[in-house]
C-alpha cells in the first residue's frame, strides 16, 4: 500500500507495488467514481494533484466491450490527451453506462518548474486489471501502468 | 522464485518441463541467489510465454529478469511463421526498440572532472529531458513518413549525425518493412515533438569513466581504453511506440479468439505472423524502430554538439547501438535445419557471436557488443556475445540490473536531494528536472548489476569486457 488520498467522500485511490512500474487502484461507490479515482493514482505516480490548477477541460466519450477494457481505456485516453496537449491533470468527473463512459479531465499546461513531473506514463496496461464490485456499493478498478 | 519448481541444469540453468498448456520448456538463465530473489510473477510469465502457438525450442529468460507485462522483462522467444507461430504486441512492449548507445571518446576521467559540472549543465540544458520538454524537430507528414521509413539513416540525411554510425547500428540504422500507413494518427501526433527526447523514469544520458576492462582484446577493438571517457544513451521510440503498442495491444487482444488463440494473459496479446493483423503490426513496429533509432542518432548528435563547447577536437564516434524491446527476423539453426524465426526480446539484448554476417567488419571477429545499463551509481558494463549464446537463447543476453524495489517503496526509502548528493560525495553529478524521479532511480532500488552479468557470463549468454562508472547522469 502505498501513497493515497481521499479526494472525495466516498472514493479513495492508492497506488500497489509493480516490480518495474507502479500499480494505480480506486475505489468508489460506483464505476464512474472508481475510475476517476483510478485516475487520480495515475496522475498522482506523475505530479503532486496539489499543484495543478484546474484551468482547463478535455471530455471524453468512450466505448468497450467489457467493463475492464473500458478502465484501460480510459486510462490510455488520459496519456495521450497529456501527452499531445502537453497537460497534467488533476481532477475527473466520470460517468459510466452500459460499458460507455463520459468523462471530463481538469488540469493546466504541464510546467517543469511547478510540477516537476517525476515520471511519463507509457500505457496502461491488463496486468493486474480488475474492474469489479468487491461489495454493494464499492467498486474497485486497477491496472499496472508502464513508466 | 522457490528454485525447486525447476530442474537445474547448472549452477545458471534452471528449466521447467512442459505442463497445463505449455508448447515447449522454459528456461531461466541465473545464479541461485538471483533465482531466489526474482518475483514469482516470473515464473507464471516465462511459463504463460511457452504457450504461444508456434513458439521454437524454449520460452527463456535472462538473469535480469523480473516481472512484466505478459512476457517477464528480460524474456526471449521465437516464433516460426510456418507453425502458425504468432507476433506480440505484448511481448515488445510500450517501449518499442528501447534500447542503449555509447560514444567513445579520448578524454580522461581527469578531463572530464574538470568541467565536470560545466558539462553536466550543457548535456542538461542541450538534449531535451523529462516530462513535457519537446525537440527542436517538428515533423510534417511527409518528414513523420520519411522518418519512419528512414530511421537513423533519415536522422543523419537531415544532419544529424555522421553517415560512418551507420555501420555502429543494428539494421545499419534502418528496420526494413517499416509501414508508415500501419500507424495510426494519434501514434503521429505524439511523436510531432518528441524527436530527440530522452523522455523519463530509468532513461539517461550518462557520462562514464571506462574503470575496469576484463577482456584487453576485445576492448581494444571495441575502442575501449581504461581511464577514458564514453558516452551512453539509453532511450526509446518515445510517444510514438507508446501509443502504437498501446493501440495494437487493444486490436490484438479483441482479435485474438477470432485466431483460435487463448492468451493466459491478455498482456500477452499477439496475432499470427501470416494474418492480416500480424503484418500490420509489423509494419508498425518496424516503423516504431526506426522511430527510436532516429531519436538516439539525434540524441547522439546533441550530445556531440554540448561536447564541443568544452573538447573541440572530440568526434565521439559511436561504438554500438542496440536495442532490448523489439520483435526482429532472425535465421537460427534448429535442429541442425536453419530456420527464419520472429525473434522476440522484451528486455533482453541481441547478443550475436563472433563471426556473425550481420556484424560489421571491425567488430566481427569479436562479437557484437551487448550494452547492459546499470543504475547511476553501481555502474554499467560492456559485453560481447558469444557463440554458445546461439544454443542458449537465440544469441541473446540481459539489458540491465532490473528493479529489486518498486517505484513507491524507493520514494519512500530514499529521498530525491538524499540520492543526488550522496552521488555527488562520490563523484557523480546528477541532472534531473525532478527530484521525486531521481528518488525512483536511486541506485538501492536496482539490483546488483554485476551479479546479473556475472550470471550472464557464466550462462554463456555474453563476456564481460569492460565496467563503466558513471561521472554525469542526466535523466528525465
Amino acid at each position: 500500500m502505498a501513497a493515497a488520498g481521499d479526494h472525495v467522500a466516498t472514493g479513495r485511490w492508492e497506488h500497489f507495488p509493480h516490480d518495474a512500474d507502479i500499480g494505480v487502484r480506486g475505489y468508489g461507490a460506483t464505476p464512474g467514481e472508481a475510475c476517476e479515482q483510478a485516475a487520480l493514482a495515475m496522475t498522482a505516480a506523475i505530479v503532486d494533484l496539489a499543484t495543478v490548477r484546474l484551468e482547463q477541460t478535455v471530455d471524453f466519450a468512450l466505448e468497450a466491450p467489457s467493463l475492464d477494457l473500458l478502465l484501460v481505456d480510459w486510462l490510455n485516453a488520459l496519456i495521450y490527451e497529456m501527452a499531445e496537449r502537453r497537460m497534467v491533470f488533476g481532477a475527473f468527473h466520470v460517468k459510466i453506462e452500459n460499458d460507455r463512459l463520459k468523462g471530463r479531465a481538469l488540469g493546466e499546461a504541464v510546467s517543469r518548474a511547478r510540477h516537476a513531473p517525476a515520471v511519463e506514463v507509457k500505457g496502461a496496461t491488463y496486468t493486474e486489471l480488475a474492474f469489479v464490485e468487491d461489495r454493494p456499493g464499492l467498486w474497485r478498478a486497477q491496472c499496472v501502468i508502464d513508466v | 522464485m522457490d528454485v525447486s519448481r525447476f530442474e537445474k541444469l547448472s549452477e545458471t540453468a534452471w528449466r521447467i518441463a512442459p505442463f497445463g498448456g505449455m508448447r515447449a520448456p522454459a528456461i531461466v538463465y541465473a545464479t541461485e541467489d538471483l533465482m531466489t530473489e526474482m518475483d514469482d510473477k516470473v515464473f507464471d510469465q516465462v511459463t504463460n510465454v511457452a504457450k504461444l502457438p508456434g513458439i521454437v525450442r524454449a520460452s527463456y529468460a535472462m538473469p535480469d529478469a523480473h516481472w512484466g507485462y505478459g512476457f517477464p522483462i528480460g524474456g526471449v522467444a521465437a516464433f516460426d511463421a510456418d507453425e502458425g507461430g504468432v507476433v506480440s504486441a505484448g511481448g515488445v512492449g510500450f517501449d518499442v526498440s528501447c534500447g542503449v548507445r555509447t560514444h567513445l571518446t579520448h578524454l580522461t576521467r581527469e578531463q572530464v572532472i574538470s568541467v565536470q559540472q560545466e558539462l553536466a549543465d550543457a548535456l542538461f540544458e542541450h538534449v531535451p529531458a523529462g516530462v513535457g520538454s519537446e525537440g527542436e524537430i517538428a515533423l510534417d507528414e511527409q518528414g513523420m513518413n520519411a522518418m519512419l521509413l528512414g530511421g537513423a539513416q533519415w536522422a543523419i540525411e537531415r544532419g544529424f549525425g555522421r553517415p560512418e554510425d551507420l555501420d555502429r547500428i543494428e539494421e545499419r540504422g534502418c528496420a526494413s518493412g517499416a509501414d508508415p500507413a500501419a500507424v495510426s494518427e494519434h501514434a503521429r501526433k505524439r511523436q510531432r515533438r518528441e524527436m530527440g527526447t530522452l523522455g523519463s523514469g530509468n532513461h539517461y544520458l550518462e557520462v562514464q569513466e571506462v574503470a575496469e576492462i576484463f577482456d584487453d582484446k576485445i576492448a581494444a577493438a571495441y575502442g575501449l581504453v581504461k581511464g577514458e571517457c564514453v558516452v551512453t544513451i539509453h532511450c526509446g521510440s518515445r510517444g510514438l511506440g507508446h501509443q502504437i503498442g498501446t493501440e495494437y495491444l487493444r486490436e490484438m487482444v479483441l482479435s485474438a479468439p477470432n485466431y483460435g488463440i487463448e492468451l493466459p494473459d491478455r498482456e500477452l496479446a499477439c496475432a499470427p505472423i501470416k494474418s492480416e493483423l500480424g503484418q500490420k503490426y509489423l509494419g508498425a513496429m518496424r516503423a516504431a524502430i526506426n522511430c527510436a533509432l532516429a531519436n538516439r542518432e539525434i540524441i547522439g548528435h546533441l550530445a556531440r554538439e554540448a561536447f564541443a563547447r568544452f573538447f573541440a577536437q572530440e568526434d565521439l564516434p559511436l561504438m554500438f547501438d542496440v536495442s532490448h524491446n523489439t520483435c526482429k527476423v532472425e535465421r537460427h539453426a534448429i535442429d541442425g535445419e536453419t530456420r527464419q524465426l520472429f525473434v522476440h526480446r522484451k528486455g533482453a539484448t541481441r547478443a550475436f557471436g563472433p563471426g556473425h554476417e550481420s556484424l560489421p567488419e571491425a567488430l566481427r571477429p569479436y562479437g557484437q557488443p551487448v550494452l547492459i545499463g546499470g543504475s547511476m551509481g553501481a555502474g554499467s558494463y560492456v559485453l560481447a556475445g558469444v557463440k554458445t549464446s546461439e544454443l542458449q537463447a537465440f544469441s541473446s543476453a540481459c539489458h540491465g540490473a532490473g528493479r529489486r524495489m518498486s517505484r513507491h517503496a524507493a520514494t519512500r526509502t530514499w529521498g530525491g536531494r538524499q540520492v543526488v548528493d550522496d552521488l555527488r560525495a562520490q563523484g557523480i553529478i546528477v541532472k534531473s528536472p525532478s527530484l521525486r524521479g531521481v528518488a525512483e532511480e536511486a541506485p538501492g532500488a536496482y539490483k546488483d548489476v554485476r551479479a546479473v552479468v556475472d550470471s550472464a557470463e557464466a550462462a554463456g549468454l555474453a563476456r564481460k569486457v569492460a565496467f563503466l562508472k558513471p561521472l554525469i547522469c542526466v535523466k528525465g
